[in-house]
């Protein structure tokens, strides 16, 4: 039994706080580009379908990206709230990453939110089309922005230490570390994907109950094609990703792999096993020879470290990462397999009617979720036990704040997450469960045109089904 | 040769300030949310900035992300010196911006998303003030850790700043609304403004005396010989602008009432900054003392200064396109 200490609940409290925010704006950074493309369909083809759907996602990603911002903004507050000694240590390189995030990202994306959201009646159609564009490359140019800081947390470079702190020498080298490139690339199609799963699942759900408008077709066509693309996509990605952390970060990887001993002439993948820190063995490993090496080096007798080669105090936490590794890359395979059965079935003509299509395509709504977080703690928890990789340990790294204070604002984060971003996806999932209302109160081929005052369909057209939503709740 | 690290104190002050004079409202309203019990009333009063409430917010996370940046020490030890008070703070602010998104779309809990609103604002702003007052008492720091203890922070003083703060977005916010309501609830509006300007002068009288008694340093500096001559005037100008306020409210004036008890809000800042100057964490680290290293701080500066400029740029614009009063039954929001 052991017990907890300020820093474990400060690692905690972190983990939490970011596994909460990721979520959100993974479907921020999603949606914005999904609906900017609706939009500019609109514009182009003019077809109502594609206003219709543009608005609804609209909503969802409204409630999405207030849940995204003000779960950020504890973020950005706690590098200095719990982890003082690292941003006193890394904050010289950080801390401008993050100042840049917000100068050319979170300005640009509040900017023009409110345009994009509130605006379809103050200003033209195209001027709208605009606001919606810097939306969605504002969320773009954020991700940029934190991973070039979370990758130079784990593959540093382009700095000097000078009187025990970090000093930049080299901006670009900073930026453009080495894990940085494949982080930024597996990272933005995660969240392309985990939009693309969402709204395929929201298409399915309203197809499994024979509701089969355009608009619902429309969604399950260009979701379940952009799956088409992303699936095989990030697996060849994360390919990528993992043989850059094998050359950075060795011992990440041995734990990934849950490899012990470093062997000559080939070493094998485990497929299974439960990964024993104590004993310093993988046990019921069941194990393919050769594998490993081919696929994390590409040759047959590639040479993989095992954790051996590391003492035991700077060894990330096998058992972890060895399963999260394998929850991810596994839904990865079952996203790639969804991507097939659509492929056929679309070949046979049947995608709207198949429902093993639909209800695999359900099932998968929420693999994209848990897909990003399982590869966010083989990230993290690999690269313990240091916060920034070789220089700065994770139990050196925290504030001198008392284990009172950080237990109260760990339960009160607790208590106010689960709450307050409890109810929010409640609300999202109505929303979803409601769907595109077509039209929105105006009758079919009546549409009147939209930036010309406010005629356009009846008092709040944003709000058309917003009204409405709690209702289901008494049922 | 420009001195980099007072270029980046001017902007972080700049910062701040902006902070103050949009998120201000902002707050403010969630904090006039009671007074106004009326449903329809509440829809005008949050569509009023439904549109621009993220990009306020913004301004502290960019105070936060520069002092990050630019005076990492001043990050760390102030914000963990200010632990308790700025994890409340952060937990209003989520409870007021989800209210953003959800209450339009509430129907049977309505009521509670409203609660919501407007405890989160009076909390977040509240703790605002806490951190400002605790701020001004001076934090204790060794080498370049907070060193004291976990409630340094909580005092008589900061308690009352905490009270002050909120007030101070109060009037702001009034100010505000009668910018962009109309008949009725402006009407009302108008008849608020004068006790809570009232209060706000009693408010910072109050914080100038207390100020200079349990901190010898700004005594000092407010009362010594030249300075005294040279920063009378201050008390005066807040004096002047108050006056201007009545005198506005009387006239029927929409905007002149915002932007009078913003200069009052601005003199008390600028009073604030001679106080401390030139410590960044009173009473012992100096700007330069606490400044990043040169290559972070020209790096993020030429940033800076070129992108604040677009950056207000678009938010004026922004202001723009939704310009004009706001109607019970506008189109376009939520
Ligand atoms: C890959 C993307 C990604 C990752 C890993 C993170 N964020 Fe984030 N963040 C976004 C992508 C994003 C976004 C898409 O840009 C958001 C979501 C909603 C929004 O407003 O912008 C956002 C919002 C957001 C905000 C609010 C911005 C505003 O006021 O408008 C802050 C302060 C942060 N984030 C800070 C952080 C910190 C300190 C992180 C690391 C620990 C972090 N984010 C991880
Ligand atoms: C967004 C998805 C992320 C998730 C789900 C995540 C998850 C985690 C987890 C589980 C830990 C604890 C590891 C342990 O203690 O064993 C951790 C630690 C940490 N992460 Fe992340 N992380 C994410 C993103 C980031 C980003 C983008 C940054 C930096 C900008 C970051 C910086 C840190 C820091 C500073 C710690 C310190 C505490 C520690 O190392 O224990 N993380 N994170
Ligand atoms: C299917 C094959 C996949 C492979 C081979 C793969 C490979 C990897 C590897 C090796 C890492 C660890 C990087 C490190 O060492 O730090 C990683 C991280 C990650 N993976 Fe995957 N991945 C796959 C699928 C997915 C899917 C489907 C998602 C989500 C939809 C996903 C989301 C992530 C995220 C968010 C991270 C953490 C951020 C990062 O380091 O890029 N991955 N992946």
């Amino acid at each position: 039994m052991s017990t907890l200490t300020a820093v474990d609940l400060a690692r905690i409290q972190f983990a939490f706080t970011v596994s909460f925010h990721i979520v959100f704006p993974a479907i921020s950074i999603g949606l914005a580009s999904f609906i900017a493309v609706l939009e500019g369909l609109w514009l182009k083809t003019g077809k109502p379908v594609y206003l219709d759907l543009c608005r609804f996602w609209s909503r969802v990603f409204a409630v999405a990206f207030g849940m995204g911002v003000v779960s950020g903004v504890v973020m950005s507050y706690q590098f200095g709230t719990n982890w003082s000694v690292f941003s006193n240590f890394a904050g010289s390189v950080t801390g401008p990453l993050l100042t840049y995030e917000v100068l050319t990202a979170f300005f640009l994306e509040a900017g023009f939110l409110g345009i994009m959201l509130f605006g379809w009646n103050k200003v033209s159609p195209r001027a709208h089309f605009g606001a919606t564009l810097m939306v969605a490359i504002g969320t773009l140019i954020s991700t940029f922005w934190i991973l070039a800081s979370n990758s130079w947390m784990q593959t540093p470079a382009g700095f000097d230490i000078v009187d025990g702190r970090v000093v930049p020498t080299d901006w670009w080298a900073v930026i453009f570390n080495p894990s940085f490139p494949y982080r930024l690339v597996h990272m933005t199609l995660s969240a392309f994907v985990v939009t693309a799963l969402l709204v395929a699942a929201t298409a399915a759900w309203h197809l499994l109950r024979q509701r089969r408008d355009a608009a619902i077709k429309t969604s399950f066509s260009m979701a379940l094609g952009m799956l088409v693309i992303l699936a095989p996509l990030q697996a060849f990605v994360g390919d990528l990703h993992g043989l850059n952390t094998l050359k950075h970060q060795p011992a990440k990887l041995a734990a990934i792999e849950g490899i012990w001993e470093t062997e000559q002439g080939g070493t094998a993948l485990n497929l299974f096993g439960i990964p024993n820190m104590k004993e310093e063995r993988t046990d019921y490993a069941l194990a393919i020879p050769h594998l490993g090496s081919l696929i994390l080096t590409h040759s047959w007798d590639g040479e993989i470290r095992g954790l051996k080669e590391w003492p035991p105090e700077d060894r990330p936490n096998s058992l972890i990462v060895f399963w999260s590794f394998r929850i991810m890359v596994g839904l990865g395979l079952l996203m790639i397999a969804l991507a097939g059965l659509f492929l056929l079935m679309r070949w046979r003509g049947r995608q709207f009617d198949s429902r093993l299509l639909q209800r695999f395509a359900l099932w998968m709504g929420p693999s994209g979720f848990v897909a990003l977080l399982a590869g966010w703690v083989t990230t993290e928890v690999g690269r313990q036990p240091w916060v920034v990789y070789g220089l700065l340990r994770t139990v050196d790294a925290a504030s001198p704040v008392s284990y009172q204070q950080v237990s109260v604002s760990l339960l009160i984060f607790v208590i106010v997450y689960f709450l307050v971003f409890g109810t929010g996806i409640y609300y999202m999932l109505k929303l979803l469960r409601t769907g595109p209302v077509a039209d929105e109160h105006t009758p079919d081929g009546e549409r009147e045109p939209i930036g010309q005052t406010a005629t356009y369909s009846g008092r709040r057209p944003l709000s058309g089904a917003d009204d409405l939503i709690d209702e289901g709740a008494q049922q | 040769m420009i001195d980099i690290t007072l270029v980046w104190a001017g902007i972080i002050a700049l910062g701040v300030f902006i902070y103050v004079m949009l998120d201000g409202f902002d707050l403010g309203i969630g904090i006039l949310f009671p007074f106004f019990p009326n449903e329809a009333d509440r829809d005008v009063m949050m569509n009023t900035v439904a549109p621009v409430w993220d990009g306020n917010e913004t301004w502290l996370v960019l105070g936060g992300a520069g002092l990050f940046a630019a005076f990492p020490v001043v990050y760390s030890a102030v914000l963990s010196a200010l632990y308790l008070p700025l994890v409340l703070m952060l937990v209003g602010l989520i409870f007021r911006g989800v209210a953003f998104e959800i209450r339009a779309k509430a129907t049977r809990t309505r009521h509670l998303w409203d609660l919501a609103f407007i405890a989160g604002s009076v909390l977040a702003t509240f703790c605002q003030g806490v951190a400002l007052g605790a701020y001004i008492q001076g934090i204790k720091v060794v080498g370049r850790e907070f060193a004291g203890g976990g409630f340094d922070w909580l005092s008589a003083f900061s308690l009352f700043t905490g009270l002050g703060l909120v007030l101070t977005y109060a009037v702001l916010g009034c100010g505000w609304l009668i910018i962009k309501t109309q008949g009725e609830l402006q009407r009302r509006m108008i008849v608020l403004m004068s006790p809570l300007t009232g209060l706000l002068l009693g408010a910072i009288a109050v914080v100038s005396v207390w100020t200079p008694l349990i901190e010898p340093a700004v005594a000092a500096r407010w009362f010594s010989l030249p300075n005294f001559f040279w920063l009378a005037p201050v008390p005066l100008a807040v004096l002047g602008c108050a006056w201007g306020i009545r005198r506005a409210l009387r006239q029927g004036r929409d905007y002149a009432p915002y932007f009078l008890a913003l200069a009052i809000v601005a003199l008390g800042y600028c009073g604030f900054l001679i106080s401390i100057w030139p410590y960044l964490i009173p009473p012992a680290v100096t700007l330069w003392d606490a400044a990043a290293p040169a290559s972070s701080q020209s790096f993020t500066l030429v940033g800076a200064l070129i992108i604040i400029p677009v950056i207000l740029a678009y938010t004026a614009l922004g202001y723009w396109v939704f310009r004009g009063k706001v109607h019970a039954d506008d189109a376009g929001y939520h």
